[in-house]
């Protein structure tokens, strides 16, 4: 499952990009740290795919990384997604560093809308890929208006939107890239991870950074900071839970994907965490679908 | 390029020797202490710099400063004319034309730190835009939160409360740095030196002495 460190390929710097790139972004990831969720803008810089493909994260990533790192990356889950394996393969020829599919075999995880099931621990850092870095940007396009919300802490629009779905739907809504509250401070994106993911969020024991390339915004949550979900008291916030099982490794407890199977309706349940449910088969679980 | 047997070269001392790796070597310890206020690093970086720099004063500047970062240098009332050449030199960046416009500050000597006012705080929408201060202490050590004379830390970062001590610093400068956190999100965030260690207080982090 795990790499060792390889040759680089020569005529690039050390992971791509050039030495003041990485101290601009070193330096607005400080501030980010020192800021919790609020977003911190920064040089970003034209990388070698496109916007949209996660050039934030590589390029928070590429300034962090070192020699003895090991690497993680992941797509929805899945360590073997093409977005997920060409930028594991771009940090291994640009900087020669191990990379792992192992959870708990990595320093850093980029990823991209999933937090692995597995509980990330104190020497960790996870790297999220953002598109929209803004929560408040469906609500109000003007980055001039949404920094005075940030500015004032001004969030009484997002509680209405949250409000209307109730008032439409009967609940919220919002399933994936769910606002939460940093410190008690800054409305914050969490990137599109599915809402069942939020909990782990809050008092992480990994640094978490978020990236976004296009919008040019580097935010962070600190370990063990309050992370909180925006809800109602009458209504309050809930993961998403399934009436299925893993049909590969029987879990009960991850986040699945529903995959077709068939041309006549046919499906199944399977982890979207490749790595937890791999593991779980290596220790003998079995879903009901093998 | 070859470094000479001595740490001098010209009358200027070497920089990184690696300065890639030594660039990111220690950006991870600053990233490590700023994430986790209380916690004490060691930097394993070889450099001699000039005085009145430390290790890790030294090493801090160099892995972070460059041509877009205006330095201002509070010597402390000891000549930093050497150590203002060797940043220059080493990292190109402009000396700012007062403390209020510098974007890092380096104090030599954190028992005469200047006022936390004389420094950029941010915007209420750019708290981003505040002062670093690097500022070189006489002692750093981890410390259990209740013992006599360290600091009981707590905030983002922290697993319920840390201790920290710090020899070095004027009195009265956790009824300062509590002032600083009440600012948020506006404030001033502190890297401590001393000798190669390295701890940080972020703005969200509060203080009690």
């Amino acid at each position: 499952m795990t790499q060792a460190r390889t040759m680089t390929d020569g005529g690039y710097n050390f992971a791509y990009l050039d030495e003041q790139t990485k101290r601009m972004i070193r330096r607005a990831i400080l501030k980010a740290v020192a800021i919790p969720g609020h977003q911190v803008p920064f040089g970003s810089r034209e990388m070698p795919l496109p916007y949209g493909w996660g050039t934030g994260g590589i390029q928070v990533t590429a300034s962090i990384i070192g020699l003895a790192d090991v690497l993680k990356v992941i797509d929805q889950g899945a360590d073997d997604t093409t977005n997920a394996v060409s930028i594991r393969r771009f940090f291994a020829r640009t900087a020669g560093v191990a990379t792992t599919q192992a959870t708990e075999a990595a320093t850093i995880i980029q990823t991209r809308h999933r937090i692995p099931e597995t509980v990330l621990k104190d020497d960790q850092i996870i790297v999220y890929q953002v598109p929209i870095p803004e929560p408040l940007r469906w609500l109000e396009p003007r980055e001039a208006e949404t920094r005075k919300m940030h500015g004032l802490a001004d969030y009484g629009v997002m509680h209405v939107k949250l409000y209307e779905d109730i008032a439409t739907y009967g609940h919220i809504e919002t399933s994936y890239d769910y606002p939460v509250l940093v410190n008690g401070r800054y409305l914050t994106a969490p990137s599109p991870i599915p809402k069942f993911d939020n909990p782990k969020m809050h008092e992480m024991a990994a640094l978490q950074l978020f990236g976004a390339g296009r919008e040019k915004r580097i935010y962070a949550i600190p370990p063990y900071t309050r992370v909180e979900s925006l809800d109602f008291e009458d209504h309050p916030f809930a993961a998403q839970t399934w009436d299925a099982r893993c049909a590969i490794c029987g879990a009960g407890d991850s986040f699945l994907d529903e995959v077709i199977t068939d041309d006549h309706g046919g499906s199944m349940f399977v982890c979207s965490d490749t790595d937890h449910c791999g593991r779980r088969v290596a220790d003998g679980h079995r879903g009901d679908g093998e | 390029m070859t470094t000479s047997t001595g740490s001098m070269t010209g009358g200027l001392a070497a920089g990184f020797h690696d300065p890639v790796h030594d660039a990111q070597g220690v950006f991870r310890d600053v990233l490590r202490a700023m994430s986790r206020p209380g916690e004490v690093r060691e930097t394993a970086v070889q450099i001699d710099p000039p005085a009145p720099l430390n290790i890790a004063g030294a090493a801090v500047c160099l892995a972070l400063l460059d041509f877009e970062t205006p330095l201002w240098i509070d010597g402390g009332g000891r000549d930093a004319d050497g150590a203002a050449s060797f940043l220059t030199f080493h990292t190109g960046a402009p000396r700012a034309t007062g403390p209020a416009q510098a974007d890092f500050v380096l104090v030599a000597d954190g028992r005469i730190l200047p006022a936390f006012d004389t420094f950029r705080q941010g915007t209420d929408e750019a708290p981003e835009g505040s002062a670093t201060l690097i500022v070189q202490v006489a002692d750093l050590a981890a410390a259990s939160p209740d013992a006599a004379g360290a600091w009981r830390l707590d905030g983002p970062g922290i697993d319920g409360t840390v201790g920290l001590h710090v020899s070095g610093l004027p009195d009265g400068i956790a009824d300062d740095l509590a002032r600083n956190a009440d600012r948020f999100p506006r404030g001033i965030d502190l890297i401590l030196c001393a000798g190669r260690r390295i701890a940080a207080l972020p703005r969200t982090t509060r203080v009690e002495g």
